[in-house]
This record gives C-alpha cells, sequence and structure tokens, in this order.
C-alpha cells in the first residue's frame, strides 16, 4: 500500500516537483542564456594614402567597434595585431575595451590578412602612416570624440608587431594621446643581431626566430586572397627591401648598411625622443624574441623627455604566452586603468609603481604556472634596487665550436607556443665538450635575483674571434638545473689573442630574469659555442674562455601584491562559523522546544497507562486511516484491539510507538502525550508491524544491542525472563537471518518485554505460532498484566481476543464500534448454532424452553440464545419431541457482534 | 515522572553501542579490510608487472603519479589515494553513510530504535557521526597501509612529483597528510548525499548506489568544458585539487574553493536529512 501511494501525484509533491524544475530551468537558463554584447561592429575597407610620398593606395581590412549604449561621442582606441595576425586576432581585446566605453578600430595591418600591400615591418612611411591614415579616419567619424578638427581623442594598444607601431605611430603623429605597447622591440638590429658583451663588434644572429617570423610573413596569403602581381616566391607579401636585408642577414650573419638601415627604420629606439604620448610598457620575462631590455631601452628613452612612462613585467612573451591568469589580470588592470586615466579622462593618474611577477610553482590541474605579483614603487631598470655578488669557481677551459653549428646546445624552442611549464622545466641541453662551466658555492640565503646579471669574461681563439653563449642555471640540491625562461646571452668577441694569459676581460650582461634562487642553490654560468637559435663560424675552432669569479645579481624586494584568492579563506572561516552558529542556535530552540512540550502531564490520566482520545489519521494524499478512536487501557487490563484487516489497527499502534503523527486527537500514556520521541515512549514495550532484527547477530545478540540502544544499565533488562518467554533454546545462539518466522515473532515479543515496561503493546503476537506456543502466549500475556501492567494486543482473530483480553475494542473502517470488557460484549450465555432435521419444529420447542430468541440459520440450522438454559436440556427437548439433531456448537456473542458490527465484509477498510 | 528510571533521552543508541552494531556487520569488514588489502594488491602488481609501462595512457594527471610510486613508501601511499580518489573511496563513504539508516528501516529494527525511544535527532546523529568515523578510518586505513607497506618495500625516500621539485619526507608526510584531510573534506559531498538518499528511502543499495550515480554524473558533467562557469557549481569541481599539494610552494586557492564546496553541498543534504527524518512518519 504505502508504495502505490507514494506514487501518487499530491498537491505537494506537484507544487515541491514544480518548484524544483523551475530552479533547475532558471539555472539552466541563466547559464546559457546568451549574454547582450555592450557594443557593435562593423566590417570596413578603409582605404589610406601610404609610402614616403603617401601616393600609394592601400586598401586595409578593419573593424569599427562602438559601444551600444553611448552618451555622445566616445573616446577610440586604435587596437594593432600581431605579426602574422590579422583584425581577427585581436577581437577578444577589442570587445572588452568596446565594453568599457572605447570605440575600437582594428585592422589588418598591410601585407597580411585580406589587406592590401606588403609588410614592410612597421616601416614609418608604409605601416606607421596607414595608422595615421587611420586617425584621420577616425577623425571623420561622427561618433569619435576630437580633440581638435581632425584629432580624435585616441589610444594605441598593441603588441609585438603592433606594440613597435604604437610606438613609432606616437614617435610620428602628436594626435595620439596614450599607447600600451607591449612585448615588442626597441631596436631591431640588436634584437636579430644580439651582443651581450660590451664591445662594438656586430652581435650574434638570432636565426632562429628570424626564420620563423620570415616564413610566417610569407606564408600569409590566404587561399583566397590575390597574388600581388609580379611577387617573388622568394619573399612572399614581405617588400622588397625587406626581403633583401633578411636574405643578406640570414646568408652572412652580419648586418651590411642597407639591411642595418632597413632595420633602423622599424625601430621605434630612432622615434623615443618625439614621443609625447603617455606610455605604459608591458614586457614578458619569458621572451628570447625582445627580452625585458628592449622595453627597458623603450622606458629609459621615452621617460628622457619628462613623457609619463610606467613598466610592468609579466611572466609571459614571445615564449611564454599570455602568461597566467593573475598576470593576464593585472596587465588587462594596469591598460585599461592608463587608457581610462589618459584617454577617456576619468581615474586618478596611475601610480609610478613598477609591478612584476615571479614562477611560484606549477599548477597541478593545467599544469600552467602559477606566479605571485611584486611591486615597487619606481622602475628599477635592469640593475635591480641591490645586488648581490656570488664568487664563482673554475679554471680556463677550452670548448670546441662545431662546424656550421652542429651538433648544437638547446637552451629555447622559438615558436613552439605558450608550453611554460615545458620550458622553464629545462628544454635545456648542452652538448659535451662544447661548453666550460663556473659554479657557486650553495647560496648560503635566498636571492631574489630580478634584472641582468653580470659577469666579466676572458676568451681566446686561434682565429682571433669567437662567438659564445653564457648561460646562467640555478641548480638545486638533487643537481636538476633550470635556465631561468630560457634566456642566454650570445656574445661575439673580436680581437682576442690566441692564448688566455694575454686576454682582456669583457663584461657581459646576461638577460634579465625575475628568479629566487633559494637557500642552498648553487649558481652555475655555462660558456657554449653553440645554440641552435643562433648562428655560429661555420669553421670548427676551439676557445679558451675564463669567467672571472664575481657574479652580479641584481635583486629587487618587491611587496607582494594580494593574492584576490585569499578572499576564499575567509569565506571558508565565515562559512564553518555560520555553520556553526547556525547548529548552535538550532540545537538550542529545539531543546526549549523539546521541554516545554515533554514537560506536559495531564493529572487526570497520570495512573492510566493508556488514553486514546479522537485520534485521526489522515495521510498527505487524501487516504484517511484511521477516522476517530477512542479507548483506554487500565493497569491490569489485557486490552484486545479486535477488527479486519485494514480497519486502522496498525496506524493506531504506529501512533502509540511515536513512529506516525496523529492528524488530530491525541495519545497518553501514564498522562503524557505520545509523539516522537517522547521520553514516556520508555514505559512502552512494544511489538508492531511483525519483528525487525539485525539479520547478522543471533537473537541474543540481538536484545543485547536492542538494551544497549536503550542506555539503561543491564540489570533493568532481565533478559533472563525475556529469553524464558522466547523459548528458544540454544537457537538464541544461531543468527536471526536463519529463524523461522514463529521464532522471530517469540524473539520479538521478548524484545518487546525487556525491561518488563509497565504498557506493552503487541501487534498480532500470536502471528507464526504454533498451538501450543498459542496457548503458553495466552498465559505470558495474562500474567504479565498483573503488578499495575497492561497489555494492548491488536488482532484480527476472535477467539485470541476473547481467550486473552479481559478487555476489548472493535474497530472497523477507522472507527470503533464496540468496547468494554469481553464478557459484556460476549454475554453471560453464548448462543449455540443447531443443526436439526426439523427446523419450524425445533423452533416452536426451543421457544418452550424460554430460551431469549431463536434465529433460523440456513435450511437446516438454527441460532439460539440459551438464556441460561443448559445445552443439554435442549438437546435433550428436542430428542424427545422427534427432532433429530445432527450438530450442536456453541457460538461466540463476541463473533455475533463482531459480525453485526463490521457487517459480513470481507473486504478491509484499507480497500475502501 | 515521564521516563522509566534509567533512561535518558540522551543515553540513548550511544556512540559506542552504534560503533559495534556497524563493526558486526560483513560489509564493514570488508570495506576496512580491502582498504588494507589495495596496497598490497598494488605492490604485488608492480611486483610482477614489471617496467613496460609505455602503454601509451601516460600523461594523464596520473601518469606522473604511476612512475614514481616505486619511488618510495611516501610516493606509493600517494598512488594508492590517487587510484581509490576517484571512485573506491567514493563507493566506500557512499556505502558507509547511505548504508545505516536505510537498512535499519529494511530489517525493521529502525522503528523499535525510535520506539525505545531513541529521539530521531539523536539517532540521525549518532549514525552519522559513526558512518563519518568509519569512511575516515577506511580513508585513514588505505594511507597507513600504503605507507607502511611502500616504506617497507621501497624505502623513506622524499615525496616526488613530476610537476616540482621532491618534497623532503618529513614535509612530504605532511603534504600526505594534507592530502588525505583534503580527500576527506571532497568525501564529505559523498557523505552527505548518500545520507540524505538513507533517510529518503529503505533501500540501503538505492542509497549507496544513487550516491554514488550522482557523483559520476557530476564527474562526467565536469569534464565538458561547454558548459562554463557552470562546472564550478559541480560538487566534483575541484576533487582533484589536492595535486596542488605537490607542487612547491603549495597551491591551496583551489583546495579552499573545492572544500567551501564539499561543506556548503554537505551541510544541505544533512540539513535536508535531519529536516525530513524528524517530520515523517516511518512506515517501514
Amino acid at each position: 500500500m504505502p508504495s502505490l501511494r507514494s506514487l501518487r501525484f499530491t498537491r505537494r509533491r506537484v507544487v515541491a516537483g514544480s518548484v524544483v524544475l523551475v530552479l533547475v530551468a532558471a539555472l539552466v537558463g541563466w547559464a546559457a542564456w546568451p549574454d547582450r554584447t555592450g557594443w557593435t561592429s562593423a566590417d570596413e575597407q578603409i582605404t589610406v594614402k601610404t609610402g614616403p610620398a603617401g601616393t600609394e593606395s592601400v586598401d586595409l581590412d578593419a573593424r569599427l567597434y562602438l559601444p551600444r549604449d553611448r552618451d555622445g561621442k566616445v573616446p577610440a582606441v586604435l587596437l594593432a595585431h600581431g605579426f602574422g595576425g590579422t583584425k581577427e586576432s585581436v577581437s577578444d581585446n577589442a570587445e572588452e575595451l568596446a565594453d568599457r566605453g572605447y570605440a575600437v578600430l582594428t585592422w589588418t595591418a598591410q601585407g597580411f590578412g585580406r589587406s592590401g600591400g606588403q609588410i614592410h615591418l612597421d616601416s614609418p612611411d608604409y605601416e606607421v602612416r596607414d595608422a595615421q591614415g587611420l586617425l584621420d579616419w577616425l577623425a571623420a567619424r561622427p561618433e569619435i570624440q576630437l580633440d581638435a578638427a581632425g584629432d580624435p581623442r585616441v589610444g594605441v594598444v598593441g603588441g609585438s608587431y603592433g606594440g613597435a607601431l604604437a610606438l613609432l605611430l606616437a614617435g610620428q603623429d602628436s594626435r595620439v594621446d596614450a599607447i600600451v605597447p607591449s612585448i615588442t622591440w626597441n631596436d631591431l638590429s640588436k634584437v636579430f643581431l644580439q651582443q651581450s658583451a660590451d664591445t662594438t663588434a656586430t652581435g650574434v644572429f638570432k636565426k632562429g626566430w628570424a626564420g620563423l617570423y620570415f616564413g610566417n610573413g610569407a606564408a600569409t596569403l590566404l587561399p583566397d586572397a590575390p597574388e600581388p602581381a609580379g611577387s617573388d616566391p622568394a619573399c612572399g607579401r614581405f617588400a622588397a627591401d625587406v626581403c633583401a636585408a633578411y636574405l643578406q642577414l640570414a646568408t652572412t650573419g652580419t648586418a651590411d648598411a642597407t639591411t642595418l638601415e632597413v632595420l633602423r627604420k622599424s625601430s621605434p629606439a630612432t622615434v623615443l625622443d618625439k614621443i609625447k604620448a603617455p606610455t605604459l610598457l608591458i614586457q614578458g620575462a619569458v621572451d628570447t624574441l625582445f627580452p625585458l631590455s628592449e622595453g627597458d631601452a623603450n622606458a629609459k628613452g621615452i621617460a628622457a623627455t619628462g613623457t609619463p612612462v610606467k613598466v610592468a613585467w609579466f611572466t609571459g612573451g614571445h615564449d611564454g604566452g599570455a602568461g597566467p591568469q593573475t598576470d593576464q589580470d593585472r596587465v588587462k588592470y594596469l591598460t585599461v586603468q592608463w587608457l581610462d586615466h589618459y584617454v577617456k579622462g576619468e581615474g586618478d593618474a596611475p601610480s609610478d609603481d613598477f609591478t612584476y611577477s615571479r614562477v611560484a610553482g606549477f599548477s597541478a590541474l593545467d599544469r600552467g604556472l602559477v606566479t605571485n605579483g611584486y611591486s615597487t614603487e619606481a622602475y628599477p631598470g635592469l640593475g635591480g634596487t641591490g645586488s648581490t655578488q656570488v664568487s664563482l669557481a673554475g679554471p680556463a677551459q677550452p670548448v670546441a665550436n662545431p662546424p656550421n653549428g652542429n651538433p648544437a646546445a638547446l637552451s629555447s624552442l622559438p615558436g613552439a607556443g605558450s608550453r611554460l611549464s615545458e620550458l622553464l622545466g629545462g628544454v635545456a641541453a648542452d652538448i659535451p665538450g662544447q661548453y666550460a662551466t663556473f659554479e657557486s658555492t650553495p647560496v648560503t640565503g635566498a636571492i631574489e635575483v630580478a634584472g641582468s646579471p653580470t659577469v666579466r669574461l676572458r676568451a681566446a681563439s686561434p682565429t682571433g674571434e669567437a662567438t659564445l653563449f653564457v648561460k646562467l642555471y640555478d641548480v638545486d640540491q638533487d643537481g636538476a638545473e633550470t635556465l631561468s625562461a630560457g634566456l642566454i646571452a650570445p656574445v661575439r668577441l673580436t680581437g682576442l689573442p690566441a692564448s688566455i694569459e694575454q686576454a682582456q676581460p669583457v663584461t657581459v650582461t646576461l638577460p634579465a630574469i625575475v628568479r629566487r634562487i633559494d637557500t642552498g642553490h648553487l649558481v652555475r654560468v655555462v660558456v657554449a659555442t653553440s645554440d641552435q637559435a643562433f648562428l655560429t663560424p661555420a669553421k670548427p675552432a676551439v676557445y679558451t674562455v675564463q669567467v672571472e669569479s664575481t657574479l652580479t645579481l641584481p635583486t629587487v624586494v618587491g611587496t607582494p601584491i594580494a593574492n584576490p584568492q585569499t578572499i576564499w579563506r575567509w569565506v571558508l572561516g565565515g562559512l564553518l562559523l555560520v555553520i556553526a552558529l547556525g547548529l548552535a542556535v538550532v540545537l538550542l530552540i529545539r531543546r526549549r522546544l523539546r521541554r516545554r512540550r515533554h514537560d506536559e502531564t495531564i493529572e487526570e490520566y497520570a495512573e492510566t497507562p493508556l488514553v486514546v482520545r479522537g485520534l485521526r489519521k489522515a495521510y498527505a494524499d487524501g487516504f484517511v486511516a484511521v477516522e476517530e478512536i477512542s479507548f483506554s487501557v487500565q493497569r491490569g487490563q489485557v486490552v484486545g484491539l479486535l477488527g479486519p484487516n485494514g480497519a486502522g489497527k496498525t496506524t493506531t499502534l504506529r501512533v502509540l510507538m511515536g513512529l506516525t503523527m496523529p492528524t488530530s486527537g491525541d495519545a497518553l500514556v501514564f498522562g503524557h502525550r505520545l509523539m516522537p520521541g517522547a521520553p514516556i515512549l520508555s514505559r512502552v514495550g512494544a511489538l508492531v508491524e511483525g519483528p525487525g532484527f539485525l539479520p547478522h547477530l543471533s537473537g541474543l545478540e540481538n536484545l543485547k544491542a536492542y538494551w544497549r540502544a536503550t542506555g539503561r544499565p543491564e540489570a533493568d533488562a532481565h533478559f533472563d525472563d525475556a529469553l524464558e518467554i522466547a523459548g528458544l533454546g540454544d537457537s538464541v545462539h544461531r543468527k536471526t537471518k536463519k529463524y523461522s518466522h514463529g521464532m522471530r515473532q517469540r524473539l520479538a515479543i521478548a524484545q518487546a518485554m525487556l525491561g518488563l515496561p509497565e504498557l506493552l503493546v503487541l501487534d498480532e503476537p500470536t502471528d507464526g505460532l504454533d498451538p501450543p506456543q498459542i496457548a503458553e502466549m495466552r498465559r505470558v500475556l495474562k500474567r504479565y498484566a498483573t503488578d499495575g501492567r497492561a497489555v494492548l494486543v491488536s488482532s484480527h482473530l476472535l477467539a485470541e481476543v476473547e481467550q486473552t483480553c479481559t478487555h476489548a475494542v472493535v474497530v472497523n473502517k477507522g472507527r470503533i464500534v464496540a468496547s468494554g470488557p469481553v464478557e459484556d460484549i460476549v454475554g453471560e450465555s453464548p448462543s449455540v448454532q443447531i443443526e436439526v432435521s426439523d427446523v419450524p419444529a425445533a423452533s416452536l420447542i426451543l421457544e418452550k424452553l424460554g430460551v431469549r430468541s431463536v434465529t433460523p440459520d440456513g435450511a437446516s440450522g438454527l441460532i439460539v440464545d440459551m438464556n441460561g438454559t443448559s445445552r443439554s436440556e435442549a438437546v435433550a427437548s428436542l430428542v424427545r419431541a422427534g427432532v433429530d439433531v445432527d450438530r450442536v456448537v456453541p457460538r461466540r456473542r463476541l463473533e455475533d457482534a463482531f459480525l453485526a458490527l463490521v457487517g459480513d465484509n470481507s473486504r478491509g477498510s484499507g480497500d475502501r | 515522572m515521564s521516563a522509566v528510571t534509567g533512561y535518558r533521552p540522551s543515553a540513548t543508541l550511544p556512540i559506542w553501542a552504534e560503533v559495534r552494531r556497524q563493526a558486526s556487520r560483513r560489509r564493514t569488514q570488508l570495506a576496512l579490510g580491502f582498504m588494507v588489502l589495495l596496497p598490497l594488491i598494488i605492490l604485488v602488481a608492480f611486483e610482477f608487472g614489471g617496467n613496460n609501462d609505455d602503454d601509451g595512457n601516460g600523461g594523464g594527471a596520473f601518469g606522473s603519479l604511476v612512475d614514481l610510486a616505486t619511488s618510495g613508501g611516501l610516493n606509493f601511499a600517494l598512488f594508492c589515494l590517487a587510484v581509490s580518489a576517484g571512485f573506491l573511496l567514493v563507493v566506500v563513504v557512499a556505502l558507509f553513510c547511505g548504508d545505516p539508516v536505510a537498512s535499519e528501516a529494511s530489517w525493521g529494527s529502525l522503528r523499535y530504535l525510535l520506539a525505545i525511544p531513541v529521539p530521531r535527532v539523536r539517532l540521525l546523529a549518532v549514525k552519522l557521526v559513526v558512518a563519518l568515523g568509519y569512511s575516515l578510518v577506511a580513508l585513514l586505513t588505505l594511507a597507513t597501509t600504503g605507507l607502511l607497506v611502500g616504506t617497507l618495500r621501497y624505502g623513506w625516500h622524499p615525496l616526488g612529483s613530476t610537476i616540482a621539485a621532491a618534497v623532503p619526507p618529513g614535509q612530504g608526510l605532511l603534504r600526505l597528510l594534507g592530502i588525505v584531510a583534503y580527500l576527506a573534506v571532497i568525501m564529505l559531498v559523498v557523505a552527505g548525499l548518500a545520507f540524505l538518499l538513507s533517510v529518503l528511502t529503505d533501500a540501503a543499495l538505492g542509497a549507496v548506489g544513487g550516491a554514488v550515480l550522482l557523483w559520476i554524473l557530476s564527474s562526467i558533467l565536469d569534464q565538458i568544458t561547454a558548459l562554463g562557469s557552470v562546472r564550478y557549481l559541480l560538487p566534483t569541481h575541484f576533487s582533484d585539487a589536492w595535486l596542488g599539494l605537490l607542487s612547491t610552494p603549495p597551491q591551496v586557492d583551489d583546495l579552499v574553493k573545492g572544500a567551501i564546496a564539499a561543506i556548503c553541498y554537505a551541510t544541505l543534504f544533512w540539513s535536508l536529512a535531519f529536516w525530513r527524518f524528524t517530520r515523517k512518519d516511518i512506515t517501514s
């Protein structure tokens, strides 16, 4: 029945279900609902005049983003992409800036994507002039805020190729109001011919990156883009002069005057003194292409003229990518702060502080880097705010230069993308015989390096020249060495003596790094002859190198930037506190309510074991199991609760055990109201709805486990009495799952009697017992109800109630139909059923004997209420009168009463 | 005087009685026994499995842990925890927390406990405390056995991980304890869910299976990156955050978030369980 009932859709369930459904739908909808963007965008084809004379037309593929809810004219941002990209590569940044109220113009630089023209490497005559054309175009747009006629309010933002454009444009066009160039170069000739020693000799050709970029530029033709007429397959979309410069450089490894001119022209270094726009310079610490020194040179050059400059470093770059999330957030914040103040005119002027980040470890989940942010009050440059000297030891050592640079050591993987972890984990590998090492002793205190370390190097070469690579390794206690960010210092020395004794020391400035060298680690300086990223002399040679003992490490001790994630720790603490407080409050309230409820006593019934008053139980689905039941059980009584199946007996008993809450009415035990958990229940022993035992325990263990759960002293249990009643013999030590139904039943009765409770409630106690056991049980129950105790037995068996009980309560369809002493209900003289051969004659004879009533029962039967007449006299009279008597069966009043009361209806009230 | 002499509501169903009730059950003994057996099985597998571990499934979160498992007792214990965290521990915790109320209901003994009367809140609280206790014992047994067996076989060496430098043994032990503690906190979600289901149903299997099933469902949803930020609300989203304790310095941000999520879910589930149990009609 309960299972069927639970399937019904009650109003409460429907309401609860609907609420849950609506909540889930709302949550999913909220998550899946596309955000209404705060901007609109339109693709534009902008034709600008370009070239040295401003006469060449080029079509630029552009897109203008406008804030959707703009109030009047808005300031603009020119957002430039990196080398090999298109306007699409910066669309995310453009959308974010447009969301912040800027009109954002992105375009594909000439020579890339769907734009026309050729790649001139940010030449002032081409790409920079294009950007000036875009400024004109912006100034003509009605949506854009103007400083003067033809002068839009505009900031220029870009990374790498776009960053250099920002610098060069700001140097060439005073209409630019602020720039945010990131990971970009200062001087291309120094970038691609890198020289870390303080000599005038040309640097070492950075062939890895140069080749990658040249190939990248040559291959940026889209499948459906028109092939430029007369293009050279060797040059792709590169302009002829740029292409020639690359070919010359890559072939010889040195730059001739023309090449130098091309590279210089494309370098912001030439225009830094003309930049008046406040500049936020963002440079990456994991960048072997444009290392921190390029940003440093830009910062110094611009600041020299008094223009506001702010510098920030992050853990990323051309090798490291966008960096960890914390760094990306910081860079975005700084960019927006800069633009808001200098372009939009909102917010305070950004302070001069310098922020940087240092690798703290690897993220265990996504294998990315985790960094901590730090800040100092001012930009310290590459020399740090302090310095630590470390002594290096090692003799002069011969190192071999491999022919054609093969095999070559590995330090970085240009263009390998942003697998920062691998890069920092150490792809570095040196080739035996090609390097010399100089080591310090383990450092005694952690050194927080931020900037360019310097060493002095002496070298001798039989050819008079040497190309060397100086690297700084951090070596931990286990000997694992790490080349910070894969950065190395290429050195090309000329005019060297053949013997090391005559060699003059040169100062080598190693690439700027941000790293903490922990206590116990040692520092190893390696001088190698080859590197896969650089071009080295083709001829084999053996150099001798000697690093002098002093290594100077610039240090910066920054203030940690608060990690916004730490707020969650406070949230966790707060959460625990709230839960603890909530629990305490709930417990206090409960305790108070409990005490008030359970302390009530109704004095009138204080001595009555059980009083049930107007009990009604209706289930949530509307089924009424008990309509109204009232009765009482007095001390010394064995009361039978009699009724057909489904009459409401069991529901009544469930209420008596505190398992079910009545809908109305109540049950009082010794004057205390019964409710779930009421202490008065401890004076009630019960067997309701069959036994319930732990199947894996023996009968005795079950009783003991039950008694342990009461928490009462073991002596109060009277185990011996209970076991005697159970009568299980040795079976008491067997597991209850092996018990028969009857054995379990007896054990359950014994359990109900543990502690000899004053009121014993038994539901169908004789269920499963054999006749002798039933007889024994009757005796036990009768004996139990002495000494002021009482028993309530429910049963659907008339004979059982009649023979066991002193009182009976007859229940049908949830109502009491009769109650009182069994004798009252049964009456003094029971009726008799007589089967005779002649019913009318027998009726007459019997009526003359003075019986109370004679009722025909079937074809040959009579039911006679004897009213004191003995059965033998009745039979004798009938036989004397010649009536044959087939059968005489005593018939109880209770059964009559029962049948009369409940009707001859085999259907229980549960089937109503 | 309302109660019989010797009866005190706060003395009913003593914790120790419930501990014994559960200890006598075969499933408790089997589950705890398996926690001892598992490290031994893994050890035997390593001993007889040889070194041909290039079967192409490396690179996952555990790939590196497999390689390191035989490098010392700490790493062996860590490996045992790592392979159990995803499923075995979930099942064991669901078993300990989903079973006690539902099985009493199915045996019919629940109504006799309530008729003693054990106050419903006390019954539920004792069952919950003991279930959590057994869950913790299972977790600690697994870790301790792993550590013991691993140390005896592979020695007392630093805790190695491929995502960071090796951690010295002393500190490594602390990290391992931290991982055990975090796993214990994360498993509160399973404990809460299983316990709630245990109160809602009479079928112990339904409660245990339901909790495991929902946990797996949450894990699957967490794999679908297209769900975006909704995934942060999933109880399993931070279930692997303990890996952060293997890096140097330890990354605790995700652990804190995971703990917040787990505690919120567990509190919610337990509140619902208590709310329901103190109001429902016991019909079994």
